[in-house]
């Protein structure tokens, strides 16, 4: 199996634990976690440079998932990391339980970063961890994954202008741009066409991806991670990807799947229980 | 005030290098001496201050003491959000600093009065909130903020504020600092912050009336010590809150719930503090006091009735 097949092999995986938990638990967000999927993939598997074991390590690679609610993708990305036992995951959603809809503050749960949630927070604070990088002299890369209506916030826009006039290096940050956000196509919401010529009028190294192509996802964040320039990374994604009934669908930002819908999802994505 | 915080954060530090300083473009040539001792720890994030306010608490999270300064409505209610998020749900030892606090900048109109801050960040799990009176008292609540590891607000004046400690005093976390015990007083007037040249001169007129007052500064506002507050009001019959902020969730709003909750009987407590509408009319900042009741011809008077009948009571 080549590298790529591979990736794509725990790609499926994911999806499927992703669904699986949100049939059991009832949990949204379930477009804006699959749409996702390749992206955080390409990065745990193939760029981060974090130990599990060591989860606090100084010079670890930072990444912050600055669109929170895909928490339920991060949590089972986590787990399958080892960050934790991957069995602490059957008490997401329950009272007392760290796995919610959105990820909790750093020192509830190892390889978490920020408690991100409210939208345009999580790159601004990845910044600011770029920034304390870079007066400390440590190499570490700093990733932020946005959604596309995360980019209807104006403090995104603050940290972009904030980013490249302090020239923080090796600081990532990656649009899922999949043209939905909660209630509607993101482009009508708020006009973010062109959204690669924004990033690159703000003086970022902006790449223009499909997001669910590996070969372009590990050149575009290995590319970022080693750049003296803020890179922004323009990921074309399809929200609800890997599920052909989901897929484009914004139902499923806030739908669940019921039986019948999880045994398609399980065909579909090769599943065997 | 604020030329005190500039040579007190440069002097701290030099001797501690995770001092940070961020602000958001105000101040010209005030940073001077600590972004020419410390350039990679100066920042100026420019006029967008929920950004700033989230660099800080990822600075903070990687092991910086973050202070971020603006003038006060812009580093606390602009970016609230960011404050109760970043830096109080992640306990960040990141400080706030907002300049020309209370209605320092009375003449900047209401834009920049800030007479409800210390309502909303009191409110935040976790923040502490300290309001120094002088420059001396700024140096000793800088000092303090930083022997701690967590979350801070600290509301500062401008330029000019009355100097009222003669030497440094000594805080401790959420107790008044006794400016005058006032012999044998019956009323203790507690100032925070901004107005405790006002606070001294209603004491002082009121001794050359033949009524002692005490007068004592609180600083650190929240939290605020119960043990503290309790023995006030065993000795006094009468306590009177002074502040440059909002009669609604101030600091004599924090005293008036820990009279309650400590079930605290025999003791009056009056409150001054700024009124619930805006000022729409310019002036200077005496003006403005004038308009919200904030001298001595208002107060005294008011006291001098508590005083009264209580002693008919």
């Amino acid at each position: 199996m080549s590298q790529i097949e591979s990736l794509q092999q725990i790609a499926r995986e994911l999806r499927w634990r992703i669904i699986l938990n949100s049939h059991r638990t009832q949990t949204p967000h379930l477009g804006s976690c699959l749409s996702c999927v390749d992206i955080l993939v390409a990065l745990y598997w193939n760029v981060l440079k974090i130990d599990a074991q060591n989860p606090t390590d100084s010079n670890r690679d930072r990444f912050i998932l600055s669109k929170g609610h895909a928490a339920p993708a991060l949590f089972q990305v986590l787990g399958m990391k080892e960050f934790y036992p991957e069995k602490d995951l059957e008490k997401f959603g329950q009272d007392g339980s760290m796995f919610g809809e959105h990820p909790p503050t750093p020192g509830h749960l190892p390889g978490i970063e920020a408690a991100t949630g409210s939208l345009g927070h999580g790159f601004p604070m990845a910044a600011g961890m770029a920034l304390a990088g870079k007066i400390k002299k440590q190499n570490y890369s700093t990733f932020a994954l946005l959604s596309d209506g995360e980019c209807n916030e104006g403090s995104t826009w603050e940290a972009a202008l904030f980013a490249t006039a302090k020239k923080l290096p090796r600081m990532t940050v990656i649009i899922d741009y999949n043209k939905w956000q909660a209630t509607g196509r993101s482009d009508e919401v708020l006009e973010l066409k062109p959204l690669a010529e924004k990033w690159k009028a703000f003086g970022w190294n902006t790449k223009e991806i499909d997001g669910h192509n590996y070969a372009a996802l590990l050149e575009s964040l290995k590319d970022g991670s080693q750049s003296a320039q803020p890179t922004a990374i323009i990921a074309h994604t399809v929200k609800g990807k890997g599920v052909s009934f989901m897929e484009d669908d914004n139902n499923w930002h806030y739908r669940t799947p019921n039986e019948e819908e999880l045994s398609k999802a399980e065909i579909e994505l090769g599943i065997k229980r | 005030m604020r030329n005190e915080f500039a040579k007190v954060l440069t002097e701290l530090a030099e001797k501690d290098p995770s001092v940070v300083l961020l602000m958001g473009d105000i101040g010209n040539k005030l940073f001077d001496e600590f972004r020419g001792k410390f350039p990679d720890r100066f920042y100026n994030c420019g006029v967008a201050e929920a950004n700033m306010m989230s660099v800080a608490s990822g600075l903070a999270l990687n092991g910086f003491r973050p202070f971020v300064y603006s003038i006060t409505p812009f580093i606390t209610t602009r970016c609230l959000e960011q404050i109760r998020v970043g830096v109080c749900y992640h306990e960040a030892p990141v400080t706030v600093v907002g300049t020309g606090s209370g209605l320092s900048y009375t003449d900047l109109g209401p834009t920049h009065h800030s007479c409800e801050d210390i309502a909303f960040l009191r409110a935040l799990p976790g923040m502490t909130v300290y309001a120094p009176a002088d420059s001396l008292e700024l140096r000793s609540c800088a000092k303090l903020i930083l022997a701690e590891n967590r979350p801070a607000y600290m509301r500062i004046g401008k330029k000019g504020e009355p100097r009222l400690h003669e030497i440094e005093p000594v805080l401790k976390k959420g107790e008044p600092v006794f400016l005058n015990p006032g012999k044998n007083a019956q009323v203790c007037l507690i100032s925070t912050g901004t107005i405790g040249g006002v606070a001294k001169q209603i004491s002082e007129e009121l001794q050359k009336k033949g009524t002692s007052c005490a007068w004592a500064s609180l600083p650190n506002i929240k939290p605020m010590s119960v043990d503290a507050i309790k023995k006030l009001a065993q000795t006094f019959s009468l306590i009177v809150t002074l502040e440059e902020h909002s009669r609604i969730g101030g600091m004599g709003s924090a005293m008036a719930e820990l009279f309650v909750d400590e079930n605290i009987r025999g003791t009056r407590l009056l409150r001054f503090g700024t009124q619930d509408w805006f000022l729409h009319e310019t002036g200077n900042q005496n003006y403005a006091r004038l308009r919200y009741g904030l001298t001595s011809e208002k107060i005294i008077p008011e006291i001098l009735q508590a005083l009264s009948s209580r002693n008919v009571d």
